[in-house]
């Protein structure tokens, strides 16, 4: 490939005159094309993707202490309480504790697609169906035990985003029947 | 007889103004690259789906994560003049001085962990040993001495009189980081009625 030297026939004897070989100043650059192109595909990833990522999450106004509290009152058929535990480990239920919907009863899962997803999907489907209107749609509950990781949250809050739940809330007050539960599942 | 030659072409082609738009290419992509800084917080960020990116100004981050077994708060602001400016504020609040060169200084840092009354040593080291293991505390923000809210609070402050607008704050916490310390932080930010903020995640693969 290289061709630096001679072109063909450019040195013959004449005369018998000794010439100076002329030689072609051409490189061959193909390599050195390859090179730099292979740094620029390099630097142009890595500088588009090292942007770092973001979620954006919205909490409600803290209410102060002296105000009275007030219960907002939801349709039970409607939220999905996910509780956290220790060790990746996830419960949740549909409707009220003491009395679940229908399949709604506190259930083990784990995070992602085979597990959470589904039941997520599938309420995400079925409740504007139940309650008439489409504008009711799912309300999920995330309750943080205090044992759960940072990454069991945002692992959560990104199921949201994928499967699109139009309201969920991150509530830190967990009631006595709740921590029951958490217990059995941490055991 | 005359033969008909076939003419030879040759399969080499100039490359010269190839290899030159190339290397001009790469010129601009190193010198436009953000050379990556070392963290004095290293820490492992949970990924997600979620593609949207962190704003490049008006930003704050609070790094939350773990060193030497030790639950760590890391500050840092965006912009060389907010961040003296906040400077000034909390010198201000504490009652420390600082020189024209401590302040030049801490306008380079991007994030930092120690006390109030630890930033002059901090100031004082050559930046590759500021991020050094063990050299940086972290910010106390326990209810006694809560220098973080300080911080918080006259950051956004010097960025509503440098640049006219509400700070953002990103927290960045690393993904094995217990909850109850990431809800201490996202309190201290309720507090002062920031209500929304950004979670800082990598990117997550498409079959998630």
């Amino acid at each position: 490939m290289a061709e630096l030297g001679n072109s063909g026939g450019g040195g013959g004897k004449k005369n018998g005159k000794v010439r100076s070989k002329k030689s072609d100043p051409r490189v061959d650059l193909t390599a050195m094309v390859d090179l730099a192109f292979l740094l620029i595909t390099f630097f142009m990833l890595t500088t588009s993707l090292s942007k770092p990522q973001s979620m954006d999450l919205g909490l409600p106004d803290k209410e102060d202490k002296d105000e009275p509290e007030k219960d907002i009152k939801v349709d039970q058929r409607r939220t999905m309480t996910i509780i956290m535990g220790d060790k990746d480990r996830v419960k949740w239920y549909h409707g009220l504790l003491e009395a679940p919907e229908v399949n709604g009863k506190p259930t083990n899962a784990v995070y992602g697609k085979n597990g959470l997803r589904k039941e997520i999907l599938s309420r995400v489907v079925s409740i504007p169906q139940t309650t008439g209107n489409k504008d009711k749609g799912l309300i999920v509950i995330i309750k943080p035990s205090k044992k759960s990781t940072y990454k069991n949250l945002v692992d959560v809050l990104d199921e949201m985003a994928i499967c699109k739940v139009p309201t969920y809330a991150i509530v830190n007050d967990i009631s006595p029947e709740e921590k029951l539960l958490i217990e059995e599942m941490n055991k | 007889m005359a033969k008909v030659k076939m003419s030879k072409k040759s399969t080499s082609i100039d490359m010269t103004a190839m290899c030159d738009v190339a290397f001009l290419l790469l010129t601009f992509f190193i010198l436009t690259a953000t050379a990556k800084v070392p963290e004095p917080l290293p820490v492992d960020t949970p990924s997600s789906t979620v593609q949207t990116k962190l704003p490049e100004t008006d930003l704050a981050t609070l790094t939350v994560g773990k060193s030497d077994g030790k639950e760590q708060v890391f500050f840092g602001v965006k912009g060389k003049e907010i961040r003296m400016a906040t400077l000034d504020y909390v010198a201000q609040k504490y009652k420390v001085s600082f020189t024209e060169n401590e302040r030049l200084q801490f306008s380079l840092i991007d994030e930092f962990g120690v006390p109030v009354e630890g930033l002059k040593e901090l100031l004082k080291l050559k930046s590759a040993d500021r991020s050094k293991k063990g050299v940086q505390s972290g910010i106390p923000m326990d209810s006694l001495n809560n220098q973080l809210q300080d911080w918080i609070q006259y950051a956004r402050k010097a960025n509503i009189d440098i640049n006219q607008k509400e700070l953002q704050f990103a927290i960045k916490g690393d993904a094995k980081e217990e909850y109850p310390q990431i809800k201490k932080v996202m309190d201290i930010l309720q507090n002062q009625k920031i209500n929304s903020f950004n979670l800082v995640t990598g990117l997550r693969g498409k079959d998630y």
